[in-house]
């Protein structure tokens, strides 16, 4: 049931709320770098969402501050955090293990665009001066059991990042599941993309700006 | 038998047969667990035509990045080489001065475990149908696809850690240990610089990280002396 209208298009911070409160109880969850570690800034950790880092620790907490920082505690980012209760460390090979082995529930990625089957493109706008760089990002598009995109559903130019087919390089194949933007939510569907809510839109209006034979 | 080398030039000594055309391992995620004063002596050990396995490219002016200044690395391999502070790198590859190998993090770490665990190769299924598969066998698995990759070994590896033993058994601190134990494994000599060296005996076997037999020399880097 789509909430067309009855709220206007979300904040980041509001996207941010709606995944977090989409995040299952007791689940491992990663967070990509930028907009998705607000994600965190929402999910109760008392409930029992373990977090992970892909530079080998699990259990991490909320950024550091004051005295708390520590050069040797750092996030993806390269953020100091803090460590929660029951936190563990372990190296870089079981990390991503972890990630390919299938054993994380859920992780949150930005993206550049994603296609109406899933494809995922976050790690390079394919312009020849770009100096690519990759880092976990092809390692959790594949190995999440769930991987959420949260993103604006429209580029600078207007352009709709939710595509019948990526033009920028692939992160990863047909992996996404559901994708959360300011003008709604989008799951992917084997029978096409279904808008599960709309917001400061209706249905229609966003077949419209994105061209899409969207679902609802 | 691991050498534990500790006084002022004890890193200089650690990295003195450091070879022309060698691969180097080093530890670190940004900063976290770089060994800051192996990289420096190894700046001042002016071996060249190195390629440099790490995480990163360089942060700023100092350590990786200041041995990447010097124009001795041929070659880097790594997952994340553009970075905010990333300007020394930037220079060197949009001038045409230094090769780059970009490698999925995961098959990074991957690759050198396999280096270490006498894996002649493994299929991946990260970067499959991405610009990073060109070139590389692709087969499918009980319904899924992947990628084959090879091992990267080094000649050394230059790690940090948090505490030795005088027989070289390590044990790591939080998020510093990132690729360290894994780059130990993968070398055909490992240095690890420490901020602490206990005798023997005095870590509990239980809590050792890396085991002595992955680490041939081990350079005391105290808290005080190191910046």
């Amino acid at each position: 049931m789509s909430r067309s209208l009855t709220r206007g298009v979300l904040t980041k911070d509001e996207i941010a709320k709606m995944i977090a409160d989409d995040i299952p109880q007791g689940a491992f969850v990663n967070l990509g770098i930028g907009q998705p570690t607000l994600v965190a800034d929402h999910l109760d950790l008392e409930r029992g969402v373990v977090l992970h880092t892909e530079n080998g620790m699990l259990g991490m907490g909320r950024a550091a501050v004051g005295d708390e920082i520590d050069p040797d505690l750092v996030n993806a980012g390269k953020i100091p955090v803090v460590e929660t209760p029951g936190a563990s460390y372990f190296h870089h090979a079981d990390s991503f293990a972890m990630m390919r082995g299938g054993h994380l529930d859920v992780c949150v990625l930005g993206a550049f665009q994603v296609s109406v089957r899933g494809d995922l493109a976050n790690w390079h706008t394919g312009a020849e001066d770009a100096i690519p760089a990759v880092g976990g990002a092809m390692d959790l598009a594949i190995g999440a059991r769930e991987v959420l995109v949260m993103m604006t559903l429209f580029s600078r130019d207007g352009s709709s990042k939710l595509v019948p087919e990526c033009t920028y390089p692939l992160t990863g194949v047909a992996c996404v599941s559901r994708v959360y933007t300011d003008h709604g939510v989008f799951e992917i569907t084997d029978r096409g993309v279904r808008v599960r809510e709309a917001f400061g839109a209706t249905v229609d209006d966003l077949r419209q700006r994105t061209g899409l034979a969207l679902l609802s | 038998m691991t050498d534990v080398l500790e006084g002022a030039d004890a890193a200089d000594r650690a990295v003195a047969d450091i070879h022309d055309g060698a691969t180097v391992l080093i530890g670190g995620f940004g900063t976290a667990g770089q060994p800051m004063e192996l990289i420096d002596a190894l700046r001042r050990r002016g071996a060249t035509d190195l390629t440099v396995v790490n995480n990163n490219a360089g942060n700023g002016d100092t350590g990786l990045a200041a041995l990447l200044a010097t124009g001795r690395v041929r070659k880097i391999i790594c997952s994340v080489p553009r970075q905010s502070d990333s300007w020394v790198f930037d220079d060197l590859y949009r001038s045409g001065r230094i090769e780059l190998e970009v490698v999925p993090q995961g098959n990074l770490a991957e690759r050198m475990r396999a280096a270490g665990a006498g894996i002649g190769a493994f299929f991946s299924p990260t970067g499959v149908g991405t610009p990073l598969a060109e070139g590389k066998e692709q087969r499918t698995i009980a319904g899924r696809d992947y990628l084959l990759e090879y091992p990267i070994r080094g000649d050394y590896a230059l790690i940090k850690a948090h505490t030795a033993d005088r027989m070289g058994n390590l044990v790591y601190r939080k998020t510093a240990r990132n690729f360290g134990p894994v780059m130990a494994t993968a070398a055909t000599t490992t240095v690890a610089q420490v901020v602490d060296v206990v005798r023997t005996g005095a870590l509990d076997p239980e809590n050792v990280v890396t085991p002595s037999i992955y680490v041939d020399r081990v350079v005391l880097v105290p808290p005080e002396a190191a910046r």
